[in-house]
């Protein structure tokens, strides 16, 4: 069977993709995909309309969309993450339909169950032979994982490998196997590398995020889960990185090995594996180039798809095997809400991602934030969208002290025990309110509905509403 | 104090705000964009306002650009700025 294909055209065609169609991306090549953009301009060219695309998540580098929206070629939108860009023109109301967020648990969970169709997956590969065995380890635009694809190539009804690199067949080492692939075609480049990864992740040195991390990390070790077996996930953005830093100290000192690290991964997790900290990395999708070169050489590093990292009907999954999580906030709510879709203007600016799913699925949900940025309190008394409930989340740490969920009083009792500051979230809220000064409470957002944030159970858990 | 001549003070970065002060012949007149208008805009220029009338001033343009400012920092600001603009220029 012939499957390589001339051109990406030739490969639509051949995909049967057809206006009013779904089509779907992943976002491993993040701020650097060229994949996205290429397939739509094509569609457009094809005269195709009415299109839906499901993307695990959309960057400012695909801000083309948003004409292809304007002029008709795609009237839906679905995703997990939608960063600035883009965003912005959602939330002026471009898009007719609400746009449909999910988190990267649900997504592949909506996928594999047929609530979510997806008629033509593209997949950018950065290397695949002919046959479309493809990986993410090898090539010029290498970016490790492939976790998001998985769920796509499985189930969407054509598959369509994009790469830039086409081998011999047989890929001795794929991610994605030709079992599930119709076309591959090869182009010049799926992605700018600058995008795809950055070269490294810096340990942030401003000092309220170091202090904010001490506390995190002095908390952890609290709640007594920091002991052999540990297993751990954090992201990679200022306090949450420099937590991992203060983790790794107890754990080397106390020679605690620990069973596995978990999510998007970074060098800095890379380092502590290699250091004995961890038996293994669970990875679907690497954030820079230690982690791609990491999974590409280091047999404890594994690769997993989205559905087996925190799909909500998975039978297991790593997220419910984990211990603890850290994770940030744009906003967080007297009841423990915590808002990551949305700026304080109302404005689309990411994503649950995994957010969501890990919240709720580790032991202790540890959510990290100074308690102010640039006058905004981020401790408020209602949060503007509902990203993860309030239920998920154990405590939230701040440089002004730590706020435990009332639903957990031994965890309370532990921090108080171990003298860490802990305080109550409505007392966070009014110191924030003293220093920032009362701010008027009316935003200009309108009445119609923008986004439908799905909840784990798939469900509405909260809209985002379009601003003035 | 009279603002005898431009000056500026502050910076663009977050948490911080940029005040260039002028001389004007019409009051006092002030152009604000701030990253938090909808939430502080009315706040911010009424603490430059009242800034300005504790030092004296009843004739100039404010430009401001804010980029979430507490208040002690919008006053210090604008009062460095006010104060270099009241300087007699150094002769070059």
């Amino acid at each position: 069977m012939r499957k390589l294909c001339e051109n990406l055209r030739t490969a639509m065609e051949k995909a049967g993709l057809q206006s009013g169609m779904t089509i779907s991306f992943h976002h491993h090549l993040r701020n650097g995909d060229y994949v996205l953009n290429m397939v739509l301009e094509a569609a457009a060219e094809m005269g195709l309309r009415d299109l839906t695309v499901n993307a695990s998540s959309v960057f400012d580098c695909h801000a083309p969309l948003v004409d292809h929206i304007k002029n008709g070629v795609v009237t839906g939108l679905e995703a997990n993450y939608i960063s600035a860009a883009v965003g912005k023109a959602i939330s002026e109301g471009v898009l007719a339909k609400p746009v449909i967020f999910r988190s990267h648990g649900t997504r592949p969970s909506d996928i594999m169950t047929g609530r979510s169709h997806i008629d033509v997956a593209f997949v950018a590969a950065p290397t695949s032979d002919t046959m479309g065995n493809c990986s993410g380890k090898y090539g010029p635009s290498a970016c490790g994982s492939l976790g998001y694809a998985f769920a796509d190539a499985q189930c969407a009804d054509k598959v369509v490998i994009v790469t830039d690199n086409l081998v011999d067949y047989p890929l001795t080492d794929a991610s994605i196997t030709e079992n599930y692939v119709d076309f591959v075609v090869k182009v010049d480049a799926i992605g700018d590398p600058r995008g795809i990864v950055s070269g490294t992740t810096r340990m942030p040195k401003d000092p309220i995020a170091l202090k904010i991390a001490d506390y995190a990390a002095q908390a952890i070790d609290a709640s007594g889960l920091l002991k052999e077996g540990f297993s751990f996930q954090t992201g990679a953005g200022g306090a949450s990185l420099a937590v991992a830093d203060y983790v790794k100290r107890i754990m080397l000192e106390r020679k605690i090995q620990g069973s596995f690290a978990l999510g998007g991964i970074t060098g800095y997790m890379v380092d502590m594996l290699e250091a004995g900290c961890f038996k293994a990395i669970q990875d679907v999708q690497c954030f820079d180039l230690r982690a791609v070169q990491s999974i590409r050489e280091n047999s404890k590093h594994m690769e997993i798809t989205a559905a087996q990292y925190a799909s909500p009907t998975a039978k297991s999954t790593a997220a419910s095997n984990l211990d603890v999580v850290v994770l940030g906030a744009t906003q967080i709510d007297t009841d423990f809400n915590v808002n990551v879709h949305t700026d304080s203007n109302g404005y689309i600016i990411g994503g649950s991602g995994g957010h969501t799913d890990v919240a709720e699925e580790a032991k202790l949900t540890v959510i990290v934030a100074p308690l102010s940025r640039a006058r905004m309190s981020i401790v408020v008394d209602k949060v503007l969208t509902v990203s993860t409930l309030g239920k998920s989340v154990d405590l939230l740490v701040t440089q002004y002290g730590i706020a435990v969920n009332p639903g957990r009083p031994e965890l309370a009792e532990a921090l108080k025990a171990a003298h860490l500051p802990v305080k109550d979230i409505r007392d966070l809220r009014k110191m924030a309110v003293e220093i920032n000064g009362p701010a008027n409470p009316s935003i200009h957002l309108t009445d119609r509905v923008v986004g439908n944030v799905l909840g784990r159970n798939s469900q509405i858990q909260d809209v985002i509403y379009a601003v003035k | 104090m009279e603002i005898k001549h431009g000056a500026m003070a502050g910076t663009l970065e977050s948490s911080d705000i940029m005040v260039t002060v002028l001389p004007s012949s019409d009051g006092i007149q002030i152009d604000l964009t701030s990253s938090v208008e909808q939430y502080y805009g009315d706040s911010i220029r009424e603490t430059i306002t009242k800034t300005l009338e504790e030092l004296g001033v009843s004739s100039a343009r404010v430009e401001a650009v804010d980029h979430g400012a507490l208040d002690c920092t919008i006053q210090a600001r604008l009062t460095t700025a006010v104060r270099r603009a009241a300087k007699e220029e150094v002769a070059k």
